[in-house]
């Protein structure tokens, strides 16, 4: 028995900062609120390098039992804490990039209304994100996961006052909702066929059952139905239209909930399951279609998105999508590591966006920006390595992950490979667009920025572009020196290796090590396929800013539909929303409500009232009809005697 | 010998009378008549009835319901001439409050 690290102290801490800078927070100045939100905050990632440090010593995997939860005949459920390598390393990343998140949030957010608000919720996030790596059952994680979509909601919505973040809240919760529908269901599956929720003991009764090659079996309806969840959460194929407009949220929220962690927990869970979607090859052949499919169809959209942020959230689809695509050719630990790295240079590159409209003055349309390098140099900087990272140039973090994931599709399927590297292709042409968009050329905001003035951002006024202060410039030098670095443990399969006692040697044994040299063709290519896409954005957005124009207006329609983003959220609204809304009014509530219960209700009312109001008549106050009615009633009562009596 | 039915029907038309003269005279002296009117057809029925079991009860009772109507007589014309002299009328639709 090792001893125990106190693991309960890792969410905890996020959760008493949450609830002393919400129950509280209105009262302390910001200063306060700052201190408190990144004490707890920066305890919890103190606590995780704790754990790292005391790692090596621990008898894996280490388990912590904190409390019984409830028990239902045999069926019993803890608070329990589980911990592995996979744990381990989420557990960094998330108290990592979440803890630089909070910094940058300081200065990001300064300015703005609901200051402890804010922090209190990034708290609760923390807190619920952490339940759910931490957790040590299915029951526990699945709290964390709601609690997630909650804090996600509360903070997609955080400028409730505006129409459209209160409607992209709703629908983030919503359409996670029919996610969590599915992620339920696997759930009863669970109990009901192992008894169980608790990961040691689930993944024991089901390490022996056989691999399910063909049909529809037990294991492959559960892996389906946690891949439904995995869907909702980390916004794939057909789930994934809530992530687009969450980025109606903060900029800080779209770097931490949205990019860098709660959108990376399907992978996560399908990854922790995968003892399950071992044993169901088809339900492994849908996450990896579904993933390259996201991957590619993600892609497209960025091309033609104009607002930075959706830019990015069309490509943190995309990247999910290749976390899928590993997944699901069983290469896990190929998903995690880009996960890991993901979380670095798309939380970079969303704070460095951040940081861009920061710079000039709350406007989010790259048409509008251009030639910024030379204000914030800063801030070109960091965004540039990240950009480098995404398109996957090597020496950077992106390149590692992304080749370890083509690599491994390769060998599972050439299809798969391909689509990834076409992929690859277009996630650098669209990021190289939005590095070549915002950054080159001459600056396009100042004309219009006048008359933009009544919509202006609270950031800053119409000055020139302006440097942000150094609390949100430090955590992006980190976060760009992580993600410069952070693909090097990976290098000769160390990371790999480190996951194998989670994974298990199942995971790569069925497929052995490329050649060296279709690796090395193999890398080539993918390196090619992102010179090109950088290439072709260096024309198009630099030399020959008329093209795009041309090329859109050739491809007419093609390019009118994927501008619309293939007509989906309008599909999604006359197919499921429309009609739920229409049946809801016409049948539920004006027939059902109204025309049932409500009428119910009434009429009883209104025949209680006719009943009184004719009997009140009696009541005239008149002595003599009283005596009238003594007399009726007695000559009633008379007539019945004698009726009887003469039958 | 008399049947008891002509002393039960006599009863009832005295009865009767004295129902409809309460309801629809408005005097309040007629009333009071009308009220000892009813009784006094209860009282009929009374003996008739004892006259035909040869049983003393029933001439019992009518010497009760008597007391009580003379004491009743005595009362309600008290009250009579107390509200005479209040509200100097004696109909019954316009003392329709206890209190003045």
């Amino acid at each position: 028995m090792t001893p125990s690290l106190h693991l309960w102290l890792i969410p905890a801490l996020p959760l008493l900062g949450a609830a002393i800078n919400g129950f509280f927070g209105r009262r302390f100045s910001r200063q306060t609120v700052v201190a408190v939100a990144l004490a707890f905050c920066g305890g919890a990632f103190l606590m995780a390098l704790y754990v790292a440090a005391r790692f090596s010593s621990l008898e894996l995997p280490h388990t912590e039992f904190l409390a019984h939860w409830f028990r239902s005949g045999n069926f019993l459920v803890n608070f329990e804490f589980y911990l592995d390598q996979l744990t381990l390393v989420m557990l960094l990343v998330v108290t990592g990039v979440g803890f630089l998140i909070h910094i940058y949030s300081v200065g990001y957010m300064w300015e703005e209304g609901g200051f402890y608000r804010f922090f209190a919720y990034l708290n609760l996030f923390m807190f619920f994100m952490l339940t759910l790596v931490l957790a040590g059952n299915y029951l526990q994680m699945f709290i964390g996961w709601e609690g997630v979509g909650l804090a996600s909601y509360l903070l997609i919505g955080f400028w409730f006052t505006k129409d459209s973040a209160a409607s992209a809240g709703k629908k983030a919760f919503i359409v996670n909702r029919i996610g969590d529908f599915g992620f339920l269901i696997a759930l009863f599956l669970l109990i009901k066929h192992f008894g169980s929720l608790n990961f040691q003991q689930v993944f024991s009764a089901v390490s022996p059952l056989g691999v399910e090659t063909a049909g529809f079996g037990l294991l492959t309806s559960i892996a389906l139905l946690l891949m439904v969840g995995a869907a909702g959460k980390s916004a794939q194929i057909p789930l994934y239209v809530w992530l687009p407009d969450a980025m109606e949220g903060p900029t800080p929220v779209s770097a931490l909930i949205h990019a860098a962690t709660m959108v990376t927990a399907g992978v996560y869970m399908v990854a922790r399951s995968h003892l399950i979607f071992d044993r169901a090859p088809n339900a492994l052949t849908v996450v990896a279609i579904i993933g390259t499919l996201t991957a590619l169809f993600a892609a497209t959209i960025g091309i033609t998105q104009t607002d930075i942020k959706k830019v990015l959230a069309y490509s943190t689809i995309s990247q999910l999508g290749y976390m899928f695509m590993a997944c699901g050719v069983a290469a896990y630990s190929a998903g995690i590591f880009h996960l890991m790295t993901h979380a670095f240079f798309k939380g970079l590159l969303f704070l460095a966006a951040g940081s861009v409209i920061h710079a000039v003055g709350g406007e989010q349309d790259m048409r509008q920006m251009g030639g910024l390098k030379q204000y914030i140099p800063m801030t070109f900087a960091t965004m540039s390595v990240a950009t480098f990272a995404i398109a996957g140039i090597w020496p950077f973090a992106g390149f590692f992950s992304k080749d370890e994931i083509l690599a491994r599709a390769y060998q599972a399927n050439p299809v798969y490979w391909f689509i990834g590297v076409t992929t690859a292709f277009i996630t650098s042409f669209y990021m190289f667009r939005l590095w070549y968009m915002t950054f080159f050329g001459d600056y396009r905001g100042r004309e219009v920025a006048d008359q933009a003035h009544a919509l202006a951002h609270s950031h800053g006024g119409h000055r020139d572009p302006h440097e942000s202060p150094m609390v949100m410039l430090v955590p992006l030098m980190i976060l760009a020196v992580l993600s410069f670095i952070g693909g090097w443990v990976g290098i000769g399969g160390r990371f790999e290796h480190f996951l194998a006692p989670v994974f298990g040697e199942g995971a790569t044994v069925a497929t052995e090590a490329l050649s060296h040299s279709t690796e090395i063709t193999l890398i080539a290519i993918s390196l090619m396929a992102a010179g090109l896409g950088w290439y072709l954005a260096y024309l198009l957005y630099l030399k020959r800013p008329d093209l795009p124009q041309k090329i859109a207006s050739i491809l007419g329609g093609f390019y009118d539909t994927v501008l619309h983003k293939y007509y989906i959220d309008e599909l999604y609204a006359a197919l499921f929303v429309k009609p739920l809304v229409d049946g809801s009014t016409r049948i539920l509530w004006h027939g059902v409500d109204q025309g049932v219960i409500d009428a119910a209700v009434n009429d009883t009312a209104d025949g209680a009232r006719h009943v009184s109001d004719a009997a009140r008549q009696m009541q005239s106050g008149n002595l003599r009809s009283y005596a009238g009615w003594v007399a009726a009633g007695g000559a009633l009562v008379i007539a019945y005697m004698i009726w009887m009596g003469v039958r | 010998m008399v049947p008891v039915s002509y002393y039960l029907i006599l009863s009832g038309i005295l009865f009767a009378c004295g129902v409809i003269g309460f309801l629809i005279k408005r005097n309040l002296i007629t009333i009071f008549m009308s009220i000892e009117l009813m009784l006094n057809g209860v009282n009929l029925s009374f003996v008739a009835f004892a006259a035909q079991w040869h049983h003393l009860s029933g001439q019992i009772f009518v010497f009760f319901v008597m007391v009580v109507a003379a004491a009743e007589t005595a009362v309600g014309l008290a009250i009579i001439i107390a509200v005479f002299r209040t509200r100097e009328t004696l109909n019954v639709d316009q003392v329709n409050l206890l209190k003045l």
